[in-house]
């Protein structure tokens, strides 16, 4: 019993790990989509900045500054994706799939000498008397900082969101452009800092991969999680607490499946993979399901580009 | 200004951000180059020395622009409802994997196995989009999302057959199928690589062209694509357009998988396809979504592929290096434009700029 009881702290344990690069991402993106940008360009985003916190860390530099080192890369792309979407007016779909491209080659191309490479990692900073509970403390007290930052960034954002002024332009911003241009809001200026926003924090996401999760850096590791997040934020209805829900849950899924396939499945290794995947489609649909009475909550402006010289 | 002039203008200008795309992206192409240590001028011609100088380098890249026509069609119908599939590798494994499995288990009867190939690639294609239509159509669930998620199924798919049941007994272990019978193969042309899906191809562009600009239903999936409200208002039965749409994207990009199997694989093999269904929105988006620009952007970005795997070859240049320039190239080709779009005024292709898809939210 007891047994049982560990390696359920154990999954759990496991599901919060490999929900934290979800977590951060989704979180960014979130924000993001409440001021009318899709970014679907995340997992590029991530790539990068798994990328270079790794080789930052394998230069020497302290893993904490690598992982800023990764918010940077990050910055960089969102607001690559800002400019060509917000300041111009791209097609934002279209500029997500740039974003991807550009971010899987980049990753590729200077990451390829760092493949089989080791570099020190984020260590596991476990809290202090939680952690010496006995099950609970392994299940949720003795994880690596990103994790805690993760964890704490949800009420942050949640109260900013919706209880402060900030929050309220950026969310006037998604849902009516015009009029939150008309009250004095700078929309372009708003959606800036969002894109930028999202970027740190994907890259960052991708950070805890190369630097806590796997502890290397491996072509193409980010393995769809990019995608993944944006599905968190569907599932979350643009709500934080429920990105964090949503995220865990999938992180769950995603250690569930390297538990089985490490005990040895009669299912083949690939077919086991699929698994992450298919949870996606069916949390999707479930979603779209259940908010066929109800709206679903998104930002009514969002993918919609904004232009003060163009009425509507 | 007639209307000659006008269209004679609009092409020269869509040619020319296009060629400012390129110029500005070799230019970038030197600057990544030398960042990895790589110098001289040479180094980023070389990228076209192969594909433009030689027959070889020359029938290699119509052999890889095949597919990408193909695959650029499946996306440029979708994306002209503003449908936006971008399973289009996915859709290309399902088209692969059918077309396999034809060849390789369908007992000998009588017509070459090559002429049920090709059809059984389009229907798996097909079928591996019609979930994402539906779900669609029904729900409302985002098309994006289910799409992709398609492309790692499929892909893994793949592996599990290559690894496991369709392992061949003549392949020294490695994982992938035995060489499919003699008459599963497309003819090819004098001595290349160059295989029947070309014609296909080509075929399937002005098929789809006289669907889309000669037909009264291809009328209304355009103006579904340019002003989802006025379709509404017309009457005209979106929710059916959008599974059909879907379903002549997925037989397409299925297409591309068959006669890549068919044509120049003749096995299948885990992760086979570099892309193709990536490089296809590319392809399409340059194209601007017009079926009958779609064959020469292909050949284009078949010979920076083409380029990319000689550069790999002889310079040990990380193949990713194509995929930086495909991204570069679509970002400033966006932007140049969204920039000339802001400077004219109003737009000129409504489906072609950033407001929102079909039905709803975007995402």
């Amino acid at each position: 019993m007891t047994d049982a009881m560990g390696v359920c702290a154990a999954l759990i344990a496991a599901g919060i790990q490999a929900g934290t690069a979800l977590l951060l991402a989704a979180l960014g993106e979130l924000v993001l989509e409440r001021a009318g940008v899709l970014n679907l360009g995340i997992e590029g985003i991530m790539l990068v900045g798994a990328l270079a916190a790794f080789a930052a860390s394998h230069a020497g530099v302290n893993p904490g500054l690598a992982v800023a080192c990764a918010g940077g890369a990050g910055l960089c792309m969102g607001l690559l994706h800002g400019s060509v979407t917000v300041l111009l007016g791209a097609n934002q779909v279209v500029a997500g799939l740039a974003l991807l491209m550009l971010g899987t080659g980049i990753s590729g191309f200077f990451g390829q000498r760092l493949i089989g490479q080791t570099a020190p990692g984020l260590d596991s900073l476990p809290v202090p008397l939680l952690a010496d509970i006995p099950l609970a403390g392994r299940a949720f007290f003795r994880h690596d900082p990103l994790t805690y930052a993760g964890v704490l960034l949800v009420p942050s954002i949640a109260f900013i969101l919706m209880r402060t002024t900030w929050g309220l332009a950026l969310r006037a911003v998604g849902e009516n452009p015009e009029a939150a241009d008309a009250h004095g809001i700078s929309v372009v200026k708003v959606r800036m800092l969002a894109s930028a926003f999202a970027g740190i924090l994907a890259g960052i996401g991708g950070a805890h991969l190369s630097l806590a999760y796997n502890q290397m850096w491996i072509e193409r590791m980010v393995a769809g999680r990019g995608w993944i997040a944006l599905a968190v934020v569907i599932f979350s209805c643009w709500r934080p607490y429920r990105a964090l829900f949503g995220a865990y849950l999938f992180g769950l899924v995603g250690a569930a499946t390297f538990r089985f396939q490490a005990l040895g499945s009669p299912v083949s290794a690939p077919l086991l993979q699929t698994l992450p995947y298919l949870t996606t489609i069916a949390v999707l649909v479930l979603v779209a399901w259940r908010s066929r009475r109800h709206t679903m909550d998104a930002p009514a402006a969002l993918t919609v580009p904004f232009r003060r010289e163009e009425r509507r | 200004m007639s209307a000659a002039a006008v269209i004679l203008r609009r092409a020269c200008r869509d040619l020319a951000v296009i060629a400012g795309a390129v110029g500005t992206v070799l230019l970038a192409c030197h600057v990544v180059l030398g960042a990895a240590g790589i110098h001289g001028a040479g180094a980023c011609a070389a990228l076209f020395r192969e594909s433009l100088g030689t027959r070889y380098g020359f029938s290699e890249s119509v052999v890889k622009a095949t597919p990408l026509m193909l695959a650029g069609l499946a996306v440029a119908v979708a994306f002209r409802m503003r449908l936006w599939n971008i399973g289009g590798e996915g859709q290309l494994y399902a088209g692969a994997l059918a077309a396999a499995w034809v060849a390789l288990f369908l007992p000998r009867c009588g017509i070459p196995r090559v002429m049920l190939m090709l059809p059984a690639a389009c229907a798996a294609g097909a079928a591996w989009a019609l979930a994402p239509g539906i779900l669609k159509a029904s729900l409302g669930v985002s098309e994006i999302l289910v799409t992709l998620m398609g492309n790692y199924l499929a892909m893994l798919l793949a592996d599990h057959l290559c690894y496991g049941p369709w392992k061949g007994s003549t392949t020294f272990g490695f994982p992938m199928s035995d060489r499919f019978p003699a008459d599963a193969d497309l003819p090819t042309y004098a001595g290349t690589r160059v295989h029947g899906g070309l014609a296909i191809a080509l075929i399937g562009a002005v098929l789809l062209w006289a669907l889309l600009w000669r037909t009264r239903w291809g009328f209304q999936v355009r103006v579904a694509g340019s002003n989802a409200r006025a379709a509404e208002y017309a009457g005209y039965r979106i929710r059916r357009d959008v599974v059909v749409v879907m379903l002549i994207s997925g037989a397409l990009a299925g297409l591309a998988g068959g006669v890549e199997m068919a044509g120049v694989l003749h096995r299948l093999q885990p992760r086979f396809s570099p892309g193709y269904g990536y490089t296809a929105i590319l392809v399409a988006w340059l194209a601007r979504l017009h079926p009958l620009a779609i064959p020469p952007v292909a050949l284009f970005l078949g010979m920076l592929l083409t380029g990319g795997e000689q550069l790999q070859v002889s310079a040990g240049v990380p193949s990713s290096l194509v995929d930086i320039l495909q991204g570069l190239i679509l970002f400033l080709a966006l932007a140049a434009e969204a920039f000339l779009r802001r400077r004219h005024g109003e737009a000129r292709h409504p489906e072609l700029s950033g407001s929102p898809a079909v039905e709803g939210s975007g995402d």
